[in-house]
C-alpha cells in the first residue's frame, strides 16, 4: 500500500512464501492492521470503529431476525411480535438493531463532525469523504426502509411521506413515486421491495466501508493538528507515528466498551424511549397519525424539508424565475438534499490552507454555531410547523446553508490563522514533555 | 479528553430525545409508581392476576388480544399460574371459529379472541406501549427519561378520568374524559367501584382496578420485561469490568509512548 514508508509483511517459513506468491492476502491485513497512525490522535477518533462495529452489529442481528420475520401486510406486524413472544432471545435481537440504528446515526453525526473540525476533508482526503457521504446517504435509505418493515402506523405514514417527496419532482415525479411503491400508495408491493433493498444496501454499505478504508490508508489519517505525517524517510515517519495494531485498537476498544456502556443500559432499560409509541399500532391506510414524525436522526433534514413554505420570499421568487416548475414542495425536496449535498462538496467550499480548526480563530466559533444548528434543526423538526416554529427553522435552515455556500468560502480569504506546530511529534511532545524518541 | 466523550454522549443522548413529542390537546396523567419501573423493576405477579381478572370480567367484552399467547400467562416473569388453571382458563373464552365454519375450545396454545366490528374498542395487545403519557416540555423528551414514556400511566388516568359529563354528536356518545386527548371519549366509563371481587381481598376502587389492568396490560405489551432488565444488568455489568480492564491496558500500552512512569 503506498503512503507513509513503514516496514512491509515479509513472508518467512516456506508455506508463508508459498502462500504470499499467489495470494498475498496475510500481506493486505498485515499492512492494514499495522498502517503507521498519527501518535496525537484524539478520542474523537474512535467513531470509525464504533461504526464499524455498528455495520456488524446490524447485520448480524438482521440476518436472524430475517429468518423470523414475515414481509406481507397481513403478516408483518405479527411476525415482529412473534419475534418479541416465541422467538429466543428475539426481544433482544430486535431491541439491539432498532437502537443500533440510533447507535449508528449517533456515531456518525460525531465521525461527521469531527470531519468538519479538523478539516478531514481537505486535500488529499477529498475521496475518502466523498466516500463517507455516500455512505451516509445509504445509511439514511437503509434507516428509513428498516423503519417501514414492521408495518406500524408511523412505518406506513413515513412511507408516505417520504415517497411522497418524489411525487414532487415536476414531471416525472408521479409515475416516479408509482414505480418506487409498486403501485398508487403504499401497499404490498412497496413492503416487499423495502424489504429486498433493506438486506441489499447493508451490503453496498460494506463493500464502500472498504474503499473508505483503502482510500484514508493511502492518504493516511488526518490528526487533530491537521499536520501531515513526515513522508521522507522511514524513521521521521515512524516519529510522528506509531503502528495502528495494538496501540489504535486497544484504545478504540475501551472506548467502544464504554460507549457499549450505555448502549446496552438504553436497550436492556429504556428500549423504546428512541422509538414513536404509534408503531406499536398496526398500520392503518384509513387512519393518519395526529402527528407524523420521522426517526431523530432525520429530524434536522426534515426540519429543512419543512422550512421552506409557499410564503417564503425566496420560494416565491424561485417560483416566478422557474416559471412556476419549482414549487415550494419542490423547492423544499431541493432543500433537503441539496443541505446533504453542499456537505460532501466541502472540500471544494472551504477556501482555508489550514486544515485543523484548533488553528482558526474565527472558523472556531462558526463551527460551534453550526454544531448549536444542527441540534436546533434536529429539535424543531419535531415540533409543529406553525410561529415561532416556522421562523426558528427558517433561520436555523439558512445558517446550514450559508455555512457552507457562504461563511467556509470567506473564512479562507479574511482569517489570520495561528501558527500550526512543525510536526505531530512537536505537537505530541508539547503534550507529553517527557515522550519517547 | 474524556470530558469531550462525556459531553458529546450527554449531548449526543440530548439530541436523540427529539423522537418527537410533539402534543396537540394533550389530556392530564398522573404518575402512577408501578413495581415494574426503574432498571431494577420487577412486575408484580399478584397485581398480574388480578388485572387479568379485570381485563377477563370487564375489558374483554370489547376488546381482544389478538397477540398474547394464552399459555404465556404461565410464563416466568409474567401472572406465574399454574399450568391447570392456565388451561381452565382458555377453555372458558370464546371457542376458536375453523375456516370450515365449526367451532373448537380454545386451547391455551390458542392467543385471546379478537373483537372486531360495530361497538367493539381497539386490541389491547400492545396498548401500554402504544400510547405516551409524557411528553416535552418543548419536544426535548427530558419528561420521558425521568418518568417513563408512560403506556400504563395513560391508561389508569383514562379508566378513572371521568368527569361524568356527557354528549351525542351524530348519533354517538361521547363522555368527557380529562386524560383522553381531545377531552372526550367514545369509550362508556368501564369501572365502577366493587366491580370485581378480588380473590386476595385486595380493594376494588376504580382506582386500584385501573392500576391492576393497567399493570397487566404493560405484561401483555412487553412479556420480557424482566428478562430484559435482567440482560441489560448482566450487560452492563459485564462491560464496566471489561472497560475497566480495557482502560488499564491501554493506559500501560501507552506510558512507554507518552514517557509515562508506569512504563516499568
Amino acid at each position: 500500500m503506498a503512503g507513509i514508508p513503514h516496514d512491509h509483511y515479509e513472508p518467512k517459513t516456506g508455506i508463508e512464501k508459498w502462500l504470499h506468491k499467489r495470494l498475498p492476502i496475510v500481506a493486505l491485513a498485515y499492512d492494514t492492521l499495522m498502517i503507521p497512525t498519527p501518535k496525537n490522535l484524539n478520542w474523537m477518533w474512535i467513531w470509525g470503529i464504533v461504526l464499524t462495529f455498528c455495520l456488524a452489529l446490524q447485520i448480524i442481528t438482521g440476518i436472524v431476525l430475517v429468518m423470523h420475520y414475515t414481509p406481507h401486510v397481513d403478516l408483518a406486524f405479527a411476525s415482529v411480535e412473534h419475534i418479541m413472544r416465541d422467538v429466543n432471545g428475539g426481544f433482544a435481537l430486535r431491541y439491539l438493531h432498532a437502537n443500533g440504528a440510533s447507535l449508528f446515526f449517533v456515531a456518525v453525526y460525531l465521525h461527521i463532525f469531527r470531519g468538519l473540525f479538523y478539516g478531514s476533508y481537505k486535500a488529499p482526503r477529498e475521496v475518502t469523504w466523498i466516500i463517507g457521504m455516500l455512505i451516509y446517504l445509504m445509511m439514511m435509505a437503509t434507516g428509513f426502509l428498516g423503519y417501514v418493515l414492521p408495518w406500524g402506523q408511523m412505518s406506513f405514514w413515513g412511507a408516505t411521506v417520504i415517497t411522497g417527496l418524489f411525487g414532487a419532482i415536476p414531471g416525472v415525479g408521479e409515475p416516479l413515486q408509482a414505480w418506487l411503491l409498486g403501485g398508487p400508495a403504499v401497499d404490498n408491493a412497496t413492503l416487499n421491495r423495502f424489504f429486498s433493498l433493506h438486506y441489499l444496501l447493508p451490503f453496498v454499505i460494506a463493500g464502500l466501508v472498504a474503499v473508505h478504508i483503502w482510500a484514508f490508508h493511502t492518504t493516511g489519517n488526518n490528526n487533530p493538528t491537521g499536520v501531515e505525517v513526515r513522508r521522507t524517510s522511514k524513521e521521521e515517519a515512524k516519529k510522528d507515528t506509531v503502528p495502528f495494531f495494538p496501540y489504535f485498537v486497544i484504545k478504540d476498544l475501551f472506548a467502544l466498551a464504554v460507549i457499549m456502556v450505555i448502549f446496552f443500559a438504553i436497550v436492556g432499560f429504556m428500549p423504546n424511549y428512541l422509538g414513536h409509541p404509534d408503531n406499536y399500532i398496526e398500520a392503518n391506510p384509513l387512519a393518519t397519525p395526529a402527528h407524523i414524525v420521522p426517526e431523530w436522526y432525520f429530524l434536522p433534514f426534515y426540519a429543512i424539508l419543512r422550512a421552506f413554505t409557499a410564503d417564503v420570499w425566496v420560494v416565491q421568487l424561485v417560483n416566478f424565475l422557474s416559471f412556476g416548475i419549482i414549487d415550494a414542495k419542490f423547492f423544499g425536496v431541493l432543500a433537503m438534499f441539496g443541505a446533504i449535498a453542499i456537505m460532501a462538496l466541502a472540500p471544494w467550499l472551504d477556501t482555508s490552507s489550514v486544515r485543523s480548526g484548533k488553528y482558526r480563530p474565527m472558523f472556531k466559533w462558526w463551527f460551534y454555531l453550526l454544531c448549536v444548528d444542527f441540534m436546533v434543526l434536529m429539535w424543531v423538526g419535531a415540533m409543529p410547523t406553525d410561529f415561532p416554529y416556522d421562523w426558528i427553522s427558517l433561520i436555523a435552515s439558512a445558517y446550514w446553508f450559508a455555512y457552507f455556500l457562504v461563511i467556509l468560502p470567506l473564512l479562507g480569504v479574511i482569517e489570520k490563522p495561528l501558527p500550526q506546530p512543525a510536526t505531530i511529534e512537536e505537537d505530541f511532545k508539547a503534550h507529553y514533555p517527557h515522550a519517547a524518541e | 479528553m474524556f470530558r469531550k466523550i462525556a459531553i458529546s454522549a450527554v449531548s449526543a443522548l440530548g439530541l436523540m430525545t427529539g423522537a418527537a413529542f410533539a402534543a396537540g390537546s394533550e389530556g392530564h396523567v398522573e404518575d402512577v409508581a408501578f413495581s415494574f419501573e426503574g432498571p431494577f423493576g420487577t412486575f408484580d405477579k399478584n397485581q398480574l392476576q388480578r388485572g387479568l381478572q379485570v381485563f377477563t370480567e370487564v375489558c374483554s367484552g370489547c376488546h381482544g388480544m389478538k397477540f398474547v399467547p394464552i399459555r404465556t400467562l404461565a410464563d416466568e416473569g409474567g401472572p406465574e399460574l399454574p399450568a391447570d388453571q392456565v388451561r381452565a382458563y382458555a377453555a372458558s373464552l370464546d371457542s376458536v371459529v375453523l375456516p370450515d365454519g365449526t367451532e373448537r375450545p380454545r386451547e391455551w396454545t390458542d392467543k385471546f379472541p379478537v373483537r372486531s366490528g360495530e361497538g367493539m374498542g381497539p386490541d389491547l395487545s400492545l396498548m401500554a406501549k402504544a400510547r405516551a403519557g409524557f411528553h416535552g416540555p418543548y419536544g426535548t423528551g427530558i419528561n420521558q427519561l425521568i418518568n417513563g414514556i408512560g403506556g400504563p400511566e395513560y391508561i389508569v388516568s383514562v379508566l378513572s378520568g371521568y368527569t361524568g359529563e356527557e354528549k351525542v354528536e351524530a348519533g354517538t356518545t361521547f363522555y368527557e374524559n380529562h386524560a383522553f386527548p381531545g377531552g372526550w371519549i367514545s369509550m362508556p366509563p368501564p369501572l365502577s367501584d366493587d366491580q370485581v371481587t378480588y380473590a386476595d381481598g385486595h380493594p376494588a376502587t376504580v382506582h386500584h382496578m385501573a392500576e391492576d389492568v393497567a399493570a397487566f396490560m404493560m405484561w401483555t405489551a412487553e412479556p420480557k420485561l424482566m428478562a430484559r432488565k435482567h440482560m441489560g444488568f448482566v450487560a452492563v455489568t459485564f462491560l464496566i469490568i471489561l472497560s475497566v480492564l480495557l482502560y488499564l491496558t491501554n493506559k500501560r500500552l501507552w506510558a512507554g509512548i507518552k514517557g509515562k512512569k508506569s512504563a516499568a
